[in-house]
């Protein structure tokens, strides 16, 4: 955790080493948690004792596009063996990108002793650490969640209305062809059914993968806040929202400004794209910044 | 799905059967991990490859080549360059056994959203967008040859 400790995070103790994670495999204070956007990814090799929190299937309604309600969040963490006490640290594929986004939703509840592993499934398997495909199972633990809190760090689209008629902070984390309207997917992704390109008046350009190392881990405070508050002039004192076309990618950076940098007061647009670009008479920006 | 390639044919059947996330995910490991089997052999092509045999919007990085047979039949390789798409891994081989030698007509009759029988329908709008084009990029080879 040294390494960690030292490279100026405003909260390293969010983050948890690879070398930490394998000396508490069996601590029965923390819950490993995989989070992946391949679905046979944990299935086919997990770090011993970690459970799957599936994206699709755990962290949104079925029916409804929005993130389960307290019920349903509350029988995920029973069935994980999850409780209020548990320290769950996430991890996933694609540097954490799917791991931060289960992170996101499980402080919706309040659960906020929660970790990330550094480097994610990509550093633990570059590092030759132990992967299993036992599934294990845990006795259901009581485990009681508050209402989902849908103010504090999550924003709507009204919201960001008036955040852009104030001239309020704004960050995409898509790609350069996202941000400019030329693509309206990642390249490599399907061009779905969005019927606008571009991006939010006033928003920043800095895809979500500048925050992290070859290795998947997280760069360092310094190189972080040459990106965000050098290059483009970020205020961590100000409110600022992230947004990517689902709200996944840009939970990524919604934690390394909330943790790593301290900005203090982020929301995640998890309407994202997909509902902007969509939406009639919202206004649009095309190009670069 | 009667003009399916029998093996894609039973296959699909075997996976109506599958009740569980568990069960659905161990057999589509299982495959993954014959992948070598499917995979592109160094006499067909070598990296870089041509672009031309990359599968348009799957973000695993996955290519597809079809060989003539004799006969005038279809051989299928593919190659994944991405280590973790085992999905894209698990629908080459798939697809490598069902199409291999089959009659151009029944592969050039596939239908993208047979991805779904084998997965499930909760997978990413992404991933599937990936597989289902490996699927038709191997119905499209197919059809060039019946021109």
């Amino acid at each position: 955790m040294s390494d960690i400790t030292a490279r100026g995070y405003t909260h390293p103790e969010v983050l948890v080493s690879t070398e930490w994670l394998a000396a508490h495999l069996t601590d029965p204070n923390i819950r490993i948690v995989e989070s992946n956007e391949d679905p046979l990814l944990y299935a086919a090799g997990h770090i011993p004792g970690a459970v799957e929190v599936d994206w699709t299937r755990d962290l949104n309604d079925q029916v409804v596009r929005d993130y389960v309600g307290r019920e349903a969040f509350e029988a995920l963490a029973q069935r994980s063996g999850i409780t209020r006490d548990t320290t769950v640290i996430f991890y996933g594929d694609k540097n954490n990108w799917w791991a931060t986004y289960a992170f996101w939703v499980f402080q919706l509840f309040g659960h906020t002793s929660a970790r990330i592993l550094d480097g994610g499934r990509k550093k633990w398997e570059a590092e030759g650490r132990p992967l299993t495909r036992d599934r294990v199972t845990y006795p259901a633990s009581s485990y009681t969640a508050p209402e989902r809190d849908d103010v504090t760090i999550r924003a709507f689209k009204e919201y960001v209305l008036q955040h852009v008629k104030h001239g309020g902070q704004l960050v995409d984390v898509r790609s350069p062809a996202e941000f400019t309207g030329e693509k309206t997917h990642m390249p490599e992704y399907p061009q779905e059914g969005v019927l606008r390109g571009g991006h939010i008046p006033g928003a920043k350009s800095v895809p979500w993968a500048r925050a992290v190392n070859e290795d998947g881990s997280f760069k360092d405070a310094a190189a972080l806040q040459a990106i965000y508050q050098g290059e483009k002039q970020l205020d961590p004192e100000q409110e600022t929202i992230a947004y990517c076309r689902i709200g996944e990618r840009s939970s990524h950076t919604w934690f390394v400004l909330t943790y790593l940098l301290g900005f203090k007061n982020v929301r995640n647009y998890d309407g994202s794209w997909t509902e902007w670009g969509n939406s009639v008479g919202v206004p649009i920006a095309k190009g670069a910044e | 799905m009667t003009d399916y390639p029998p093996r894609l044919q039973t296959a699909l059947e075997d996976f109506s059967f599958i009740t569980t996330r568990a069960e659905r995910q161990e057999y589509l490991i299982q495959l993954a991990d014959r992948f070598a089997e499917v995979r592109v052999p160094a006499h067909i092509a070598t990296r870089p490859y041509d672009e031309q045999h990359r599968v348009p919007a799957c973000e695993s990085e996955a290519f597809v080549w079809a060989v003539p047979n004799p006969d005038g039949t279809l051989h299928y390789y593919f190659d994944v360059l991405n280590p973790q798409g085992l999905s894209a891994m698990a629908m080459s081989v798939i697809l490598g056994e069902a199409c291999n030698g089959a009659p151009l007509a029944q592969v050039a009759a596939l239908n993208a959203d047979l991805v779904f029988g084998f997965f499930g329908k909760d997978i990413s709008m992404g991933k599937g967008q990936g597989l289902m084009s490996i699927v038709t990029l191997v119905a499209y080879e197919a059809r060039q040859r019946l021109k």
